[in-house]
């Protein structure tokens, strides 16, 4: 998917759980059947991946309406 | 979507006949266009409009009858646009902006025509612009003689003349003076025949019987013409219909028609194509384009200051800008989604039935078909009762059937809908202390979410002065179903309806939602059904409310499913006055406007949706009153005072115009409360309260954040709980925060919190349909 990539505007988050700093890795996108590689901030130990809103209401909206309308 | 349904549709559009000026005009010259762009400045814009059509500006100008301004709308308005007089002007300021240049035929055809009239010369000019070699014969001295002698230089300029026949010779044209065509002899028509690929015959009637020998003549000893086509008795002759004698007075515009007429027939047999297929009827004059000219003010026409001279620049723009211009567009004026859209009903039937269509590819009008209200106002107000809601709901259920519908679209209002429909809400009983129901009241959904104490109250009322039994039953009537052109669910929920009528006795059912009564009338007609209005305006109101004044004025708003319930209009209205409101009408009922709930607009598209409220608001300064809790919360909503009926009837609060919108969440709150409340209080049935999961603080602003985001409190409590439940959570260095997300139905919903001592400070919260996960 080229539409959604990473946020350079992570918060300062570590992860509550593995107290550890998120890291940019590559992560399944996924909607209405179709899926995407993405960078992404996530979690390197437990993988929770981390969405801002920035991304969801930005492209990675953009993405999803995009695939409604095919 | 049927094709032939959609055919049918798009002929009741009439926006884009013609107007009234092109209609009358023998070559359909485009005078609304040429007004609009003169009114702009635009002259050289106008004239190549203008010279695009007829041959000769400058004479045509000057000397056309112009039956334009006999049929200008404006004429009900101050007096028709002087359209000849802005001709002369456009001549005058942009004649030397003409750029024209003939077709280069890859074989030209050779083409005599006889005669060097306004006909002869117009045919030749059509002809030489296709790429033929066109020899016009004259026998007077010059072309256009005619003109010189009967039209008096003052009215058409030797000017003009010259410097039309120069454009028309520089385009290749070879005109042959004093050259007369007989029926043998020297320069005989047979000679011409043989000599070329098409001959026209333009003449006038005079000599046609010295051709009889060549040509089949009529009894009056015309030569015989196809009145259509203008073809004669030989294949590549033809005539101007001068010949034919129907009409001995002079029209120059009809001379250039004719001319036309001509030309189009001896180019499609040049090409050896049709000379009848599909071809425009070019004598027609009328047209069925509606102009609501009571909406424009009188203004007369403008007055140039130099009579002799004509317009100036200045005098010019004016005047054209007293064309309205002719359109119908009534209900793009008053719909909020047509104008968002800017379309009118003909360009976006076609729109949806191609996106209906589309087999690969974007849908690029499912959010276009999606953010109609329904409202049927535009029916109303369509000539022809054209309803683009029609259109929209059969294209939304041939998406739904396709599985095309965008699942964004109305996703949360059919969750809500559901929500309604659950046995968290729903339930059904009769009266207390009865086993039968003569009547069952159907409050709907949205109602009992906006104002539950005052469903209680009227519940109890009729109660008290219903006989047999009231029944109760709090559930949804099917509406979002069928907006959002889910037929199945939309049957499922019909069906419910009618099994717990049918399993109460069939009794008569009393809605208080105007959408409810019109669902079930217009689905279940055999179904006895009434509103809650009329019913109360029969019954009467509790003893103890009293006509009481009521600060200020209230501008009345029907709901868009009142629109022709007008026993339903007038019991409010007598109620509202009985209660002491000076009622004022806003649109009247039937033109009234929709409030952005109608067919889900404002989730398919929120910013059409505020669109229409906004629109509705701005039409008056008083408090309105409105019968549909969904018109009354979207007015609160956009910061209207606004109060429902029944607020009238059973006050809550001392003012209640100013009760705020409860909002999504607040809703479904309300809908629980008064299902406990109802069951706990009326039938003695044991509810206990539910316990939230966790205590959330949320400031306004960031309440109605999740409210335009369509996300719901109680779902952001359930994913704060699950992640203090399994600390999966991100936590943020800076400000101590924590961000967690859960999946609900089909959205991930993530919620920026910090707990604290008040319990657990909502700071935001978004959401997405994606899902993402790291890869195994």
């Amino acid at each position: 998917m080229t539409g959604v990539s990473g946020d350079p505007n992570t918060p300062d988050l570590v992860c509550g759980s593995c107290d550890k700093p998120l890291e940019m890795r590559k992560v399944e996108a996924s909607y209405l059947g179709q899926t995407f590689p993405v960078d992404l901030p996530c979690c390197p130990s437990c993988g929770f991946v981390y969405v801002s809103e920035e991304l969801a209401s930005g492209r990675m909206l953009k993405v999803e309406q995009a695939l409604e309308d095919k | 979507m049927d094709g032939d349904q959609v055919k049918a549709w798009e002929a009741l559009c009439i926006e884009e006949q013609p107007p009234a000026c092109a209609a009358a005009c023998p070559l359909r010259v485009d005078a609304r266009g040429m007004a609009e762009k003169m009114a702009a400045g635009d002259f050289n814009g106008a004239m190549a409009l203008y010279s695009r059509v007829v041959p000769f500006p400058a004479i045509i100008a000057h000397i056309c009858e112009h039956p334009c301004e006999a049929v200008c709308r404006r004429a009900e308005a101050g007096g028709a646009v002087r359209i000849g007089a802005l001709e002369r002007a456009l001549v005058e300021e942009a004649y030397p902006t003409i750029r024209r240049s003939a077709q280069r035929a890859r074989k030209p055809k050779t083409i005599a025509i006889v005669g060097a009239g306004l006909a002869g010369l117009t045919a030749a000019f059509d002809l030489v612009m296709k790429g033929h070699a066109v020899t016009v014969f004259e026998t007077e001295a010059r072309p256009l003689e005619r003109l010189r002698l009967d039209i008096d230089s003052s009215v058409l300029p030797p000017s003009a003349i010259d410097a039309d026949l120069g454009a028309l010779t520089s385009l290749g044209v070879d005109i042959r003076c004093r050259q007369r065509v007989t029926g043998g002899g020297s320069q005989a028509l047979g000679d011409l025949i043989a000599g070329h690929d098409a001959v026209l015959l333009a003449t006038g009637p005079g000599p046609a019987v010295q051709f009889s020998e060549t040509l089949r003549l009529t009894a009056a000893g015309r030569i015989d013409l196809d009145p259509l086509t203008l073809a004669t008795s030989l294949p590549t002759v033809f005539g101007s219909s001068l010949h034919s004698g129907g009409d001995e007075t002079y029209s120059a515009i009809l001379s250039v028609r004719d001319g036309r007429r001509a030309a189009v027939s001896l180019d499609r047999f040049l090409q050896g194509a049709s000379l009848t297929a599909s071809r425009a009827d070019d004598t027609a004059t009328g047209t069925c384009l509606y102009v609501n000219t009571a909406r424009h003010a009188a203004v007369p026409p403008v007055e140039p200051a130099d009579p002799v001279a004509g317009y100036c620049h200045a005098e010019a723009m004016s005047e054209a800008a007293r064309c309205f211009p002719c359109h119908c567009l009534e209900c793009v004026k008053a719909c909020a989604y047509l104008t968002h859209y800017k379309t009118y009903p003909k360009r976006a039937v076609r729109e949806i039935y191609n996106n209906d269509s589309i087999i690969m590819g974007n849908r690029k009008s499912n959010r276009m078909i999606d953010s109609c209200a329904l409202c049927g106002l535009c029916q109303e107000l369509c000539p022809n009762d054209l309803a683009m809601g029609d259109v929209c709901l059969d294209a939304r259920q041939s998406m739904v059937d396709h599985g095309h519908m965008p699942a964004s679209h109305h996703d949360f209002a059919l969750r809500d809908m559901a929500f309604s429909r659950s046995d968290d809400v729903a339930f059904v009983r009769h009266q207390p202390g009865h086993d039968h129901s003569a009547v069952l009241f159907f409050p709907g959904c949205q109602l009992p979410a906006s104002a539950p104490r005052q469903v209680e109250a009227v519940y109890r009322h009729l109660c008290d002065h219903l006989p047999g039994g009231v029944g109760f039953m709090l559930d949804c009537c099917g509406a979002p179903a069928h907006w959002s052109g889910r037929k199945a669910l939309h049957q499922d929920a019909l069906d419910h309806i009618r099994a717990i009528w049918e399993d109460h006795g069939r009794p008569r059912l009393i809605t208080a939602c105007s959408t409810c009564l019109k669902q079930i009338g217009e689905f279940m007609p055999d179904l006895p059904v009434a509103s809650l209005w009329t019913e109360l305006a029969a019954i009467g109101l509790p003893d103890h409310v009293a006509a009481r004044s009521v600060a200020g004025p209230l501008a009345i708003h029907d709901p868009c499913t009142s629109r022709h319930a007008h026993d339903v209009q007038a019991a409010v209205r007598s109620i509202a006055t009985l209660l002491g409101a000076d009622v004022r009408e806003l649109t009247g009922a039937e033109k009234t406007t929709c409030c952005g709930y109608g067919g889900l607009v404002s989730f398919a598209n929120p910013e059409v949706g505020n669109a229409f409220v906004d629109r509705r608001i701005e039409e008056s300064d008083d408090d309105y009153l409105a019968y549909c809790a969904m018109c009354r919360d979207n007015f609160a909503r956009r910061g209207k005072r606004a109060l429902h009926l029944i607020d009238l009837i059973f006050p809550d609060a001392d003012d209640p115009a100013a009760r705020p919108d409860p909002g999504f969440s607040g809703r479904r709150d309300n809908r629980l409360r008064l299902r406990r409340r109802l069951l706990r209080d009326l039938w003695g049935e044991s509810m206990s309260d539910p316990v939230p999961p966790v205590a959330l603080v949320i400031a306004d602003a960031v309440r109605a954040d999740i409210e335009r985001k369509l996300l719901l409190v109680d779902d952001i409590a359930e994913v704060i709980a699950e992640a203090q439940r399994t600390g999966r959570v991100f936590k943020d260095r800076t400000s101590g925060h924590l961000t967690t997300s859960g999946r609900v139905g089909t959205i991930t919903t993530w919620v920026e919190y910090e707990p604290t001592d008040a319990g657990f400070v909502v700071h935001r919260a978004y959401g997405h349909r994606m899902q993402v996960e790291v890869k195994p």
